[in-house]
């Protein structure tokens, strides 16, 4: 699954089984398990460190060997429905903990038992495990729903909305055919504002709505703003939060080129680099008025907690000040477009390119090479 | 003078606002004889312009790089014939509050045409926006001083101030360069400079970015006093009793 998260709510989920999140916590969970098992078995503590080590030697193979398969077996656990998932984990925890045994019993003497007792443990370990995750999810589910709330709150600055309405306005008479043109980006981007946005979207839907946004405002700021592209190996097909760019190009906008006369430059880099699609957003710091932050930071906060309700430990953004540079980087897991999903989105993706290509606005760059490499090979770095 | 055209002056720093602006002005000359005197993309240009075109009303944006509107409503007061300033605003709801709380006029963008022509039939009857009432409105801090100077209004960029002297009826504003007069109260002026301006005297307020140290001195009756060193200038200036625990807090800062 793309998301660690559905949309409806199921009182049992399985977490994705490649994520660096779900393996770190199993990872720790089943550790500081064993530590308090040790704890109980032994009653002197000067002796717990010793059988804490004689528990892991059973414990952590059967860990390893666990977390290998099912990170193998992901994808097909991801559409199997919860309760057989639920079994197959089941299944999976008794067949390695039989082999481990194996393993173990005919290198070193095993106490009658053993077996059982590893087994039993291993189950409650899991079950406790397959709990935890199904909690989580629950009580993230509520809290994607509120991000998207934010989201439709915190996005587009109402500063923006009615200077562009008023820059639409200036063009009505000198421009009709602009002004048409506008009009269609306005519509087309307050579409995406105000839809369901809790679904991640390929990358190529994103970049096109960041070009609707920049045409607008170059609409009015001219000169001012210059966009620089660089999406020769960006995977056009990775999904992604919605509007996990088009905010930070708001702010680069209102905070980097707006407060100057002079004109700056707005750079988008996007580009995939070993499993990971990066994306660096750079625009000139403008130190003065010392206004710079809040509502910048609420953006940056905003964006970072729908990366992490959607990567967990996978998806990162930073943010910098050098040479007077104002930089944004974006790191997220590269997820490409799955076979259902591709059929579920592509009606709505035709559309929506078909009609940005009717009115593509002037002065914005031509469609750059980016998402025709969208189907590139997902292990293969491009450029 | 009844039937000279009313002369106006646009300000706003995006060229569609300012051309839009132009066609609404256009679409009053019918029903109020006007004409444009020029446009500018922010309040410095705005000034400068009005050295050589003089304006009845001066429409001005509120945000715009190097001076906003606010700064320029003050500024054109020391014009020798001040001209009406009216607002002109996309959206900013705290702004907007002071602004009816203070009655300073204002339009909302998009600018509806009924609405400019009621506040421009308005501008004979209407006096300059006064002084005290910006000091209300949030967002007025300002990035220049303004004196007049042969009846020009000189803009004096704060961080270029070294040093400001209260003297009789004047301050004397120092900068590296030279000296210029101002008619201000120097406890405003520490209000609103406070981040950048330090009192060290009565009468003095010196930027806490030109001090470079001070100096005990012994006077001629054997007391002593601190005098702060400056940079960029020859000139010290004296430490009141009052004001000596900033020779530490200072001091302290600087190291």
């Amino acid at each position: 699954m793309e998301s660690i998260i559905r949309q409806n709510t199921i009182a049992l989920e399985l977490p994705d089984f490649r994520n660096l999140g779900t393996i770190l916590r199993i990872v720790l969970a089943v550790n500081v398990l064993t530590a308090v098992a040790a704890l109980v078995r032994e009653p002197q503590l000067a002796l717990w460190a010793a059988q804490w080590l004689d528990m892991s030697a059973a414990v952590e193979p059967h860990l390893i060997f666990q977390l290998a398969v099912l990170y193998a077996i992901a994808p097909w656990l991801a559409r199997q429905s919860p309760p057989t998932g639920a079994l197959v984990i089941a299944a999976l925890t008794v067949a390695v903990g039989i082999a481990v045994q194996a393993l173990i019993s005919s290198q070193i003497p095993r106490p009658p038992f053993a077996l059982l007792r590893h087994l039993l443990f291993a189950l409650g370990v899991a079950g406790v495990l397959v709990a935890y995750f199904a909690l989580r999810a629950k009580a993230l589910s509520p809290a994607i729903a509120e991000s998207r709330l934010q989201a439709l709150q915190a996005r587009i600055r109402p500063h923006f909305l009615f200077n562009s309405i008023n820059a639409v306005l200036s063009l009505i008479r000198s421009d009709p055919k602009q002004a048409e043109t506008a009009l269609v980006d306005m519509a087309d981007l307050f579409r995406v504002l105000m839809r369901d946005n809790r679904e991640l979207v390929p990358l190529t839907d994103e970049i096109e709505l960041c070009r609707q946004y920049l045409a607008l405002e170059k609409l009015r700021l001219t000169d001012r703003l210059n966009v620089e592209w660089h999406l020769n190996s960006m995977p056009g097909d990775a999904l992604v939060p919605p509007l996990v760019l088009q905010p930070l190009l708001e702010n680069a906008v209102y905070h980097g080129i707006e407060p100057s006369s002079a004109p700056g430059v707005v750079s988008i880099n996007i580009f995939y680099k070993g499993g990971e699609v990066h994306a660096i957003l750079r625009n000139p710091y403008q130190a003065v008025g010392g206004r710079h932050h809040a509502g910048n930071k609420m953006a940056l906060a905003n964006i970072r907690e729908r990366l992490k309700l959607h990567f967990d430990a996978e998806g990162s953004l930073e943010s910098r000040v050098r040479d007077a540079i104002y930089e944004v980087h974006i790191r997220m897991p590269y997820r490409s477009t799955k076979a259902a999903a591709r059929a579920k989105t592509a009606a709505a993706t035709d559309e929506r390119g078909r009609a940005s290509r009717d009115v593509a606005a002037p002065g914005t760059p031509a469609r750059a090479e980016g998402p025709a490499l969208a189907n590139g090979h997902p292990g293969t770095p491009h450029g | 003078m009844a039937d000279a055209p009313l002369r106006v002056l646009i300000v706003d720093d995006e060229a569609p606002a300012r051309r839009r602006l132009r066609e609404l002005l256009d679409d009053c000359t019918g029903a109020l004889p006007l004409v444009v005197v020029g446009e500018a993309a922010s309040g410095r240009e705005a000034l400068d312009l009005l050295h050589t075109v003089s304006a009845d009303l001066v429409l001005t944006d509120i945000k715009m790089p190097e001076m906003g509107g606010l700064e320029l409503a003050r500024h054109v007061l020391k014009l020798p014939q001040p001209p009406v300033v009216i607002f002109t605003t996309a959206h900013d709801e705290h702004a907007l509050q002071a602004f009816e709380v203070n009655a300073v006029d204002y339009l909302m963008k998009p600018v509806r045409v009924q609405r400019l022509l009621a506040a421009l039939e308005k501008v004979p009857r209407l006096k300059p926006v006064a002084g005290t009432k910006l000091d209300q409105l949030p967002g007025s801090a300002r990035r220049f001083l303004s004196v007049t100077e042969r009846s020009r209004v000189v803009l004096v960029p704060v961080e270029e101030i070294v040093y400001l002297k209260a003297e009789l009826k004047y301050i004397t504003i120092r900068t590296a360069q030279r000296e210029y007069l101002l008619e201000e109260s120097l406890t405003k002026l520490e209000e609103e400079f406070a981040q950048r301006l330090v009192r060290v005297h009565r009468n003095c307020l010196v930027a806490r970015d030109f001090i470079r140290g001070f100096e005990r001195r012994v006077g001629d009756g054997g007391d002593a006093h601190w005098e702060v060193l400056l940079k960029d200038v020859p000139e010290t200036l004296p430490v009141s009793r009052r004001q000596q625990s900033i020779v530490r807090e200072i001091g302290r800062e600087s190291q």
